[in-house]
């Protein structure tokens, strides 16, 4: 069953009571939420993606050896205004996980992306099976292109284009390399588009679906794009290393893909992950075997279209 | 007594107590152990069990998963506390006192079962008072800086507390909390800490730890004289350990009744032992727990704190604590004030508090 399938009386239901368990790459995320801004946010991004069963906890019932990994979640979400008169005046939103608020108080209308942005700190903050880049993932011929980069150097706005000439989305902020084998574990979720960066990508096509634009964040204005179908249904497929390109957006300079040398990649790549240090030498060999089989450059760009061209071309040359 | 715990409550002990039993689990009570036991900062230690068993390979994949991150992380901070241990004694070894470390970096330090899949957010060390100015400016020399404070709490800490303000290093952001002895010392008791000192082991580059006795009654009464146990479950879990390790030896047991006494701790340790045995099945002998009776609280006293310790230390679940829970913790945080000052400093203490929240600084 997918979120597509209730109706918005039962969404609402679910959301309000926490019975609405969404499914995203590896992790199941249980939301609880009575905001009707969050509501049909979730209900706007995340159609297509599944539900997972929720039964309400029945601590009298015999113990039952388990089938499957259905109903455990790995985060109990929830998004409320905090409790007082602040209601009513100049509203504000709280995020809660395991019942524990974790922020300080966001203006209500930020709600929904506070969800989004909620959601990626759970994973950074939890999600250490996983070596986790600070990256945008997409796919091609079953090699995984990765651009690690610091906010500001234009990922969102190349994994966008890149998606839009059909490259699969695995991810747009969290490289998740999976220690045991060295594949890339996709979580796709809507990719976050910044300022202009937004009506660069709208005039794209109007197979883009964007929902509605925030102004005045803390990044400035921020609009999410829609995840495409395709790349939801195919969440269980991961990816084998292929390219590692470090993205630079440059106003006036030269447009330049070029290779980088192995040690310095590892350098850089160390510089972006959000848990090297935590997986100690896991990491380490995690983060070496990506660099060994993947290509490695660095990517100058300004037009956007060029920097497209070149890397939907990466795919036909030889590793 | 374990009629005042809830059944998720019920979930998490008899995960602690008879991991095994964790096979029959259906996924939805998983979600709530692992939910739980995270907030009570227990997966760790729950993983670190159950992966001595080698039954982390039969439970459901997604709990395995949160499992391991979570044992990745608290190997991690094992490696942070060594580290940060090292980089301590360094700076204060021109100093040429004696560190002691308490809590977490002892365990880690000193390799006891607590250790395994523990989470300690800081490095508590102790050392005599009167040498507090100088490792307070060797810390500072070696890059270490006070968390900022207000002037009013900056003199709270000095003059009443049992510890400095904390003092985080610049680049590792790691937090130091340098102790002169256990408790704070307006509070109304007051261990010796030269006795603790002298009694203390030594362990390596001029490092030490408390010894046996002495590591239980810090426990216990950081654990009941000082805080609201929220999270205590963690605590009282440390001290099952410890327990359960030191007590092989008789000696230990002979020894830690008349060393509470000793140091004016025997009602802490009375509850220690109480909760222990009652909600994690720890064994202690007879007859030490009829010695530990001397410090035994009036019948009323008795049953409050039974049903105040069992609802505060029950783990929040995913829907936060529950209203009981929440008073529960209220009122021991209230009787955590009332016995850590005289009534005239916690009325200035509370007052000053109310003002500064009204009118924040701007």
């Amino acid at each position: 069953m997918n979120v597509r399938d209730l109706s918005p009386s039962e969404l609402r239901d679910q959301l309000e009571r926490g019975a609405f368990r969404l499914r995203i790459g590896p992790f199941v995320a249980q939301v609880r939420t009575g905001l009707a801004s969050v509501v049909r946010s979730l209900g706007f991004f995340y159609g297509d993606y599944p539900l997972e069963p929720f039964e309400p906890f029945e601590p009298f019932e015999p113990f039952e050896p388990f089938e499957d990994d259905s109903g455990i979640a790995d985060f109990h979400l929830r998004l409320a205004p905090p409790p007082g008169l602040r209601r009513y005046y100049r509203p504000q939103v709280l995020f809660f996980q395991d019942g524990r608020s974790q922020f300080q108080p966001y203006p209500q209308g930020l709600a929904p992306p506070l969800f989004e942005w909620g959601l990626n700190w759970c994973i950074s903050k939890q999600a250490h099976q996983y070596l986790i880049v600070h990256s945008a993932v997409v796919e091609r011929g079953g090699r995984a292109l990765l651009l690690p980069a610091h906010p500001g150097s234009g990922k969102s706005t190349l994994t966008a284009g890149l998606v839009h000439r059909g490259f699969r989305l695995l991810s747009d902020e969290h490289a998740l390399i999976r220690p045991e084998d060295g594949r890339i574990v996709p979580v796709p979720r809507p990719i976050a588009l910044k300022n202009e960066s937004i009506a660069v990508i709208q005039k794209l096509g109007p197979e883009l679906v964007f929902g509605p634009t925030f102004h005045d964040t803390q990044k400035g204005d921020v609009a999410h794009l829609r995840v495409f179908e395709d790349s939801v249904k195919r969440s269980e497929e991961t990816a084998a290393p292929g390219w590692v390109v470090f993205p630079k957006f440059i106003k006036g300079g030269s447009h330049r893909l070029e290779p980088v040398a192995k040690a310095a990649a590892m350098m850089e790549l160390v510089d972006n992950s959000i848990n090297y240090s935590v997986l100690g030498s896991v990491g380490y060999r995690a983060l070496a075997r990506l660099v060994d089989e993947s290509m490695c450059l660095s990517l100058d760009y300004e037009d956007l279209s060029e920097a497209l061209d070149e890397l939907k071309h990466l795919p036909e040359r030889a590793l | 007594m374990k009629g005042h715990l809830d059944t998720a409550t019920g979930l998490v002990l008899t995960a602690l107590t008879r991991p095994r039993d964790l096979l029959d689990l259906r996924p939805i009570q998983w979600d709530e152990l692992l939910c739980r036991a995270r907030n009570t900062r227990l997966l760790g230690r729950l993983g670190a069990e159950l992966d001595a068993l080698g039954l982390l390979d039969r439970l459901p994949r997604k709990a395995v998963d949160q499992i391991r991150a979570e044992l990745t992380v608290t190997a991690e901070n094992a490696r942070m506390v060594r580290w940060e241990v090292n980089r301590i004694s360094r700076a204060l070894r021109e100093v040429g006192v004696p560190i002691i470390l308490l809590k977490g970096a002892a365990y880690v330090l000193a390799e006891l079962p607590p250790a395994t899949g523990r989470l300690s957010s800081d490095v508590d060390i102790m050392v005599p008072k009167e040498t507090l100015a100088q490792v307070e400016a060797a810390l500072i020399r070696d890059g270490y800086e006070a968390v900022k404070l207000d002037s009013y709490d900056q003199r709270y800490y000095r003059t009443w507390m049992h510890e400095l303000p904390p003092l985080c290093h610049r680049e590792r952001r790691t937090v130091v909390d340098v102790h002169h002895t256990i408790l704070p010392e307006s509070g109304r008791l007051r261990p010796d800490p030269r006795a603790l000192t002298e009694a203390a082991r030594p362990l390596t580059d001029g490092l030490r730890i408390l010894s046996p006795p002495d590591l239980v009654l810090h426990s216990a009464a950081h654990l009941f004289q000082d805080g609201d146990l929220d999270g205590g479950l963690r605590d009282l879990v440390d001290l099952d350990l410890l327990l359960r390790h030191f007590g092989a030896d008789p000696a230990f047991w002979e020894g830690l009744v008349p060393r509470a006494v000793e140091l004016s701790l025997a009602r802490p340790l009375y509850y220690a032992l109480r909760y222990c045995q009652g909600l994690l099945g720890t064994p202690i002998p007879v007859v030490v727990q009829q010695a530990a009776r001397v410090a035994e609280p009036i019948a009323p006293v008795r049953s409050a704190m039974d049903a105040l310790t069992c609802r505060a230390v029950t783990p929040d679940g995913w829907e936060g604590p529950s209203l009981r829970t929440g008073w529960a913790r209220f009122l021991l945080y209230v009787r955590s004030h009332w016995l850590r000052m005289p009534p005239w400093l916690l009325t200035r203490h509370l007052v000053r508090k109310a003002m500064a929240r009204a009118f924040p600084p701007t």
